[in-house]
């Protein structure tokens, strides 16, 4: 059983400090993502686990045990970088094997756990090769075979798809999830991207600026955002946010005359005059006979088209609400030209209100 | 159509200037290298002849005299050899271990005062060594190291140390700190990580550090003339003095003699220029 804890892990890094008191529990076997905008403290935060940085304060535990001064040999944990790391002078199988062989292994024990990633991975063609004759993609892997090799505790990964195109991203990360439904390990891993937080992870911890400001499930984060960091981090495109001020106990009237209801979850929290910050998702927010049929409280908005993304199976129109840009989403598009006025339909179910000073979500 | 001549023109002429350019650096650099060989294979009077003598003969006269007795122009060839392969290779060996360790910290750790110290090292290459030789040889009397080897490597170690940690900190710098984080997690304590994957990649640029630390030291003749006096201790460039009498030069022996030492600095350093040019076997990080 691995369970990772940290309990108000500080780090300074001289006088700044770095990461303010995190508290976090792990389960075994999950794989949690921490993510946020660089500088955060994720990276920071995962090398504290790794034993790469001294832990200025609090306590890390690994399996149960305080690791706060062991040295990350002793902690019996693999780490992938974001640049890789593979030793630039060994060939494949011996970056592979290069733990066991320091740990002593026995020769064919180290030749079957090599063979075994290799496997798992594909690596066989490239054995005798070195990193620098492999394609990224390729280093990328080996330096996963590198990290399963070891049969660690816990897995952790530094922003490994970062240097990667596109596509190559896109297929790793279904490897990265297929290589941990199959060991099953505890996965900490670092990323910038929320789109890899949200499809890799069991659970999401979003930090910004050293702290930890959601802890939850993906669809958690997404549906139900704290406050408007992780509402406008989460979800691509972002969510919209539309400045506005409560009137009387039932409407919010947004800057620029347009009025729309309360939305039912935060309903008999909010008192008049409070100004707010109204939010929605682009899926929330469609042109009449292009949207999906759904139940529910509906309000009506006559808007500009400014400028259209089409994407295929739907279209992001960009219009404005009250002076912001907003952002809609239009199901089985048909061409629409800038400066076109469409019939909208605002799902008021899904919206969200922040209270403007705090930025914290109001909800029941 | 002309304009593409002349432009053809222009770039046939440049290449042409290019080689002539790079033929006339190449023969300033290697004729007095090849006139020192030919020398050493000429008869006295032809050396001397003026105006030269354009068709060579040969004779090892010069070798023979070299490796003879002392009354015929003999010099002690195989002393000099030996000290200055002692000197050389101890003095090499302890500037890198020392040089190597310097330039690691200086890459990798962070420290009180780390670019003063830098700056003090590379402001200590910029004494003069002859400057020093007066001062070194008063003191080395008094202490008794004078005309030993041990004085020699002493004072060739602290010449090579400072540029052998200027250039071993380049070579560590360029390799990424995730090499040895990577190797620490794997298993490896800081000096396994250091002999495993560090020293492995930066290997290329050791052997150039140690080239250059060994040629200064086999080539070096202004403080080694100062401070060696026997046959003992003398290297094989203060052994070259030994051609020289009151009245009389004797070329053909000087020649012969630096020949002999030109010999194992070249064959050396065609052996480790193949570390050199295989260079940085990079590609174990994204690059």
């Amino acid at each position: 059983m691995t369970e990772v804890t940290l309990s108000n892990v500080v780090k300074y890094y001289g006088k700044h400090r770095a990461v303010h008191g995190i508290n976090l529990a792990i389960n075994d076997g999950e794989f949690v993502v921490l993510v946020g905008p660089s500088g955060c403290g994720k990276s920071t935060t995962l090398r504290m686990i790794a034993g790469l940085e001294d832990i200025s304060d609090g306590e890390v535990t690994i399996a149960g045990r305080v690791v706060n001064d062991l040295p990350p040999r002793e902690r019996n944990i693999s780490m992938v970088f974001q640049n890789y790391a593979l030793y630039p002078h060994m060939t494949v199988r011996e970056n592979l094997g290069f733990s066991l062989v320091i740990a002593k292994a026995d020769e064919a024990a180290i030749a079957k756990a090599v063979d075994e990633a290799a496997e798992i991975l594909g690596l066989n063609e490239l054995m005798d090769r070195k990193p620098a004759e492999l394609s990224g993609g390729q280093r990328q892997r080996v330096a996963m075979g590198r990290a399963i090799v070891r049969h660690p505790d816990v897995f952790l990964f530094d922003e490994p798809l970062s240097n990667l195109d596109a596509k190559l991203r896109t297929q790793m990360r279904v490897e990265i999830k297929k290589l941990h439904q199959r060991v099953g390990n505890t996965i900490i891993y670092v990323t910038h991207d929320q789109v890899e937080a949200m499809t890799l992870a069991d659970r999401i911890v979003l930090m910004q600026d050293g702290h930890i400001v959601q802890v939850g499930t993906p669809l958690e984060l997404f549906n139900k955002p704290n406050n408007t960091f992780v509402a406008t981090f989460i979800g691509s495109p972002p969510m919209n946010l539309v400045d506005g001020k409560v009137v009387g106990a039932e409407t919010i009237e947004l800057y620029g005359g347009l009025s729309v209801p309360v939305p039912a979850a935060a309903r008999g929290l909010i008192s008049d005059g409070q100004h707010v910050k109204f939010g929605f998702r682009a899926d929330n927010l469609m042109p009449v006979g292009h949207s999906v049929q759904e139940e529910g409280e509906k309000a009506d908005l006559e808007l500009k088209v400014t400028l259209t993304e089409p994407l295929g199976t739907e279209t992001v129109l960009f219009t404005e609400i009250a002076g912001n840009e907003v952002q809609a989403k239009m199901l089985n598009p048909r061409p629409v030209r800038p400066g076109e006025v469409l019939k909208f339909q605002l799902m008021l179910d899904k919206c969200h209100v922040f209270d403007a000073a705090s930025a914290e979500a109001i909800r029941g | 159509m002309d304009r593409n001549l002349t432009h053809r023109n222009r770039k046939r002429a440049l290449k042409a200037l290019h080689f002539i350019a790079l033929f006339l650096t190449m023969a300033i650099i290697c004729i007095p290298g090849l006139w020192i060989v030919l020398n050493s294979f000429r008869p006295t009077v032809e050396i001397m002849a003026k105006p030269p003598v354009w068709t060579p003969s040969f004779t090892l006269d010069h070798y023979r005299a070299m490796f003879g007795g002392t009354g015929e122009g003999g010099v002690p060839v195989f002393s000099y050899f030996r000290n200055s392969l002692i000197v050389s290779v101890v003095s090499t060996l302890i500037a890198i271990l020392i040089g190597m360790s310097g330039g690691y910290a200086f890459a990798r750790y962070r420290f009180k005062g780390k670019a003063g110290y830098f700056v003090g090292l590379m402001l200590f290459r910029a004494v003069p060594g002859v400057a020093l030789s007066l001062p070194l040889f008063i003191v080395f009397a008094k202490v008794g190291i004078i005309d030993t080897h041990f004085g020699l490597i002493l004072v060739y170690v602290a010449m090579n140390v400072p540029f052998t940690i200027w250039l071993t900190d380049g070579f560590f710098r360029q390799i990424p700190k995730e090499l040895h984080e990577a190797a620490e997690i794997d298993g490896c304590t800081r000096w396994q990580a250091f002999w495993r994957v560090e020293f492995p990649v930066a290997r290329s640029g050791v052997a150039s550090a140690a080239i250059f630390a060994f040629l200064t030291s086999w080539n070096e003749f202004a403080l080694a003339s100062q401070l060696t006096r026997s046959v003992g201790s003398k290297t094989m460039p203060v052994g070259l003095l030994d051609f020289t009498a009151e009245f009389t030069i004797n070329w053909g022996g000087m020649c012969a003699l630096a020949v002999l030492m030109i010999v194992p600095a070249l064959v050396l350093t065609f052996i480790v220029q193949k570390h050199l040019i295989a260079g940085l076997t990079f590609g174990g990080v994204k690059g």
